[in-house]
């Protein structure tokens, strides 16, 4: 049975392999590889090493430290580590990563694909249609809804609710503004992702739990969940990396009210193009690139646990 | 264990490689570059772009009509009687301020965009000392320069704004000073005077009380705040305050830090806006500055502090991007007092700030001579008189000003009650920083904090930006 269950962060077994299955041999391998290779030096490590680089210097965007920027050495890092409002930020990051994609997305995304699957096909269809259209429209195009929407003085919200005079809703409420937007923008990948899973549960044993008597609640758990663990592992690694990175709340918010939704990304470009502190943000850009390699590394580890 | 010490020991090693393939291409972060200033002077055929913050149907809609439907058809024909074939475009923008900022250092630091930029005359130090823009003679001559007819129309005062370290950078487009206005229509309604000079800030507030009490849903006083607005809540709040306690934002080798003056400028915001007097949430609005446009063509806000600007492209009755049909009825104007008589800078009663920005030619352009004569012929009087298109403002050249101002009185009264008395940035490449911290600062107050906390965060971020052994305090 469990062989038959396909894994998506699968993890080849450590088995004795011939080196060369081909029979290319070591060099023609290397040619055929470079490619690759290349392109990952060019648009990754460099960019990186760049970055460190950038980083370690007092580079601005204007000014005298533009023309010739200093080597300082750690100072970025150190001034990084001691400054409360890059904790506000990683801070805000935690709650936007949990609330809008741990939670809101990856909750919405399975209920809706379990719902969904009893419906009729139309009614499917529809929701799906809708959910996916809240993803692939335009960034740009999203965020001036939303900021329409939620506007004190001519929002539909407002007008829908009858405020005289209006809330403010992205400036009393903007990280809750921002975690809900993001939610509804993202379900789509994770109804997506679970539709599949889930059909990937045999209806036999979901049949068995029925005729056994089990609630829905202790089918979920005991039948549902042990399937499609690996795909929810998946899809959260996913998504939290994406959210994590997400610039699209600048274009709702762009960090305010007074930096109260300021999360890491918007944060770097507050940092770095509007306030001109290249080397900082260079700084800081690695902090957080070390934090999605730490994210990434701790997915990848609790996948590799056998269920017990 | 021994194959895998010497797979890390590869790894450190091309790890190595390309930190230091990084480090040797890294020599390019820093940017200087020669330009040679008779690059392609001969040519008969060119093109020159010229980019400024203004677009047709939006920000600045008759600056970009006159650059145009005036200056490139204009120089065309002027280049065609020369024998030679121009070709002149046009980059608009409709951004905020900062954000053309950005954009343009971006651009300027990577040699290309247009050949003729409009940037604000605080920004001249920072570009300058970037190497981002030169002093024109060492991009056209300096024979060429000096042999220009235009700056002896232009006061020194005026060519200071885009001058730094007493060179030349551009060539400036006219002054500004900062007033109060106010609706007279709302102030007859709540009984008071339509030729109203208050005389202290005490008074101010104490009007702005009457408005509160007498006419519930009017915002009773706006006054600039916060980062979303960007150098407006430092024009047109901040610093109008500040020279009124007394103080410049810098004098003698030191920034004005945690300090007596600047504590009142704050406890004003924290009177208007604590106090029930402005609307704290409007200064938040990342669309503030034109919401509150908006709501004072509305006839919402009682009393605005703002420059010319307001008069002259916002509540202009036909090109203003928020038009008042009967602006010249309604909307009244008076001269900023400082905190009381005899209070503010140099002892006067009243103050003012002024700034203004130019155009700079791009160290990059392809064709430096043909881009500064297309600069000298934007700055002509026959260009700066199409400029205005019989409406009034102050520009650059005092020939065009004694004809144009006498016609609008707002302008005229700029002109001659508030210039005299107004003060000037300094012009540090240090100051937008300093400007972002007083932002900062007024921020702080409106979205809560108190004015001696703010003051105290304020000196901290101050003393990061120019050396805690520059900034006064006490």
């Amino acid at each position: 049975m469990e062989a038959a269950t396909a894994e998506p962060v699968g993890v080849v077994a450590p088995r004795a392999t011939p080196t060369d299955v081909v029979g290319l041999g070591r060099r023609r391998a290397l040619g055929f590889v470079a490619p690759a290779f290349a392109l990952i030096g060019v648009f990754l490590i460099f960019p990186a090493l760049w970055t460190l680089y950038i980083g370690a210097t007092n580079f601005r965007l204007t000014g005298t430290a533009a023309r010739s920027p200093d080597f300082v050495g750690l100072d970025n890092y150190r001034h990084a580590l001691e400054d409360p409002s890059f904790y506000r930020s990683l801070w805000l990051t935690v709650i936007f990563v949990l609330g809008s994609a741990v939670i809101g997305q990856n909750g919405l995304g399975f209920a809706l694909a379990w719902v969904l699957r009893g419906v009729r096909r139309w009614v499917r269809r529809s929701v799906e249609t809708l959910v996916l259209l809240a993803w692939i429209l335009p960034s740009s195009v999203v965020a001036f809804l939303w900021i329409a929407m939620l506007d004190r003085d001519g929002g539909t919200v407002n007008a829908v609710l009858g405020n005289t005079p209006g809330v403010a809703w992205l400036i009393e409420y903007p990280m809750a503004g921002i975690v809900v937007f993001n939610i509804w923008r993202g379900t789509a990948f994770s109804m997506m992702l679970y539709s599949a899973a889930l059909s990937s549960v045999p209806p036999s044993q979901l049949e068995t739990a029925r005729l056994a008597g089990a609630s829905d609640a202790q089918t979920l758990r005991d039948v549902v969940f042990p399937h499609i663990r690996r795909y929810a592992l998946t899809n959260t690694l996913l998504i939290t990396l994406w959210t994590f990175n997400d610039f699209t709340p600048f274009l709702i918010t762009a960090g305010g009210p007074n930096h109260r939704s300021e999360i890491l990304p918007v944060y770097l470009f507050n940092t770095a193009i509007i306030g001109g502190e290249m080397g900082y943000s260079g700084a800081i850009s690695l902090i957080v690139l070390l934090i999605n390699l730490v994210l990434a590394l701790v997915y990848l580890r609790a996948g590799r646990r056998r269920p017990a | 264990m021994h194959r895998r010490i010497s797979r890390w020991a590869r790894a450190v090693a091309a790890a190595t490689g390309l930190l230091v393939i990084a480090a040797t291409a890294s020599g390019c972060l820093g940017k200087d570059s020669k330009t040679d200033s008779g690059r392609n002077a001969e040519v008969k055929e060119f093109s020159l772009t010229i980019a400024a913050n203004a677009i047709a149907g939006g920000k600045n809609a008759a600056g970009a009509e006159w650059v145009e439907k005036w200056v490139i058809p204009e120089f065309i024909k002027d280049q065609q009687a020369k024998g030679r074939t121009a070709k002149v475009t046009f980059q608009p923008s409709g951004a905020a301020d900062e954000d053309y900022k950005s954009k343009i250092a971006l651009d300027l630091r990577s040699g290309s965009g247009a050949d003729i930029y409009a940037i604000d005359g605080i920004w001249v130090g920072e570009f300058a000392d970037a190497g981002y823009i030169k002093p024109i003679e060492d991009l056209v001559g300096a024979d060429k320069v000096t042999g220009w007819e235009g700056w002896s129309q232009i006061p020194p005062s005026v060519q200071g704004n885009m001058s730094y370290n007493n060179k030349r950078y551009g060539v400036p487009a006219g002054t500004d000073g900062r007033v109060l206005y106010f609706n007279k229509s709302l102030f007859s309604q709540a009984g008071l005077p339509a030729d109203w000079q208050p005389k202290s800030w005490d008074e101010i507030l104490a009007t702005a009380n009457t408005l509160k009490t007498k006419l519930p849903g009017v915002i009773p006083i706006q006054l600039n705040a916060g980062t979303a607005m960007g150098e407006a809540t430092t024009m047109q709040g901040a610093l109008p305050l500040l020279v009124g306690t007394g103080k410049e934002i810098w004098s003698n080798g030191k920034w004005e830090g945690n300090t007596p003056a600047l504590r009142s400028m704050l406890k004003a915001y924290e009177a208007i806006y604590r106090g029930g007097l402005g609307d704290p949430v409007l200064q938040q609005d990342a669309k503030g500055r034109d919401k509150s446009f908006q709501a004072f063509a509305e006839g919402k806000i009682g009393i605005l502090l703002e420059s010319d600007y307001l008069w002259r492209s916002v509540v202009e009755p036909t090109k203003g991007i928020a038009k008042m049909a009967n602006r010249d009825q309604v909307v009244g104007y008076t001269l900023i007092p400082a905190l009381g008589a005899g209070k503010g800078i140099r002892g006067q009663d009243f103050v003012s700030m002024s700034g203004g920005g130019g155009n700079v030619l791009n160290p990059g352009t392809k064709y430096p001579q043909q881009a500064w004569e297309l600069l000298q012929f934007m700055n002509s009087k026959a260009a700066t008189v199409a400029q205005l298109a019989g409406s009034a403002r102050i520009t650059q050249r005092q020939d065009v000003n004694t004809e144009v101002l006498a016609k609008d009185p707002m302008l005229s009264f700029v002109s001659t009650k508030v210039l005299p008395l107004t003060a000037y940035r300094p012009g540090f490449a240090v100051y937008p920083r300093v400007s972002q911290a007083l932002q900062q600062a007024t921020l702080d107050v409106v979205s809560g904090k108190s004015a001696d906390d703010a003051a105290a965060t304020y000196q901290k971020a101050l003393e990061g930006i120019v050396g805690a052994d520059k900034v006064a305090s006490g």
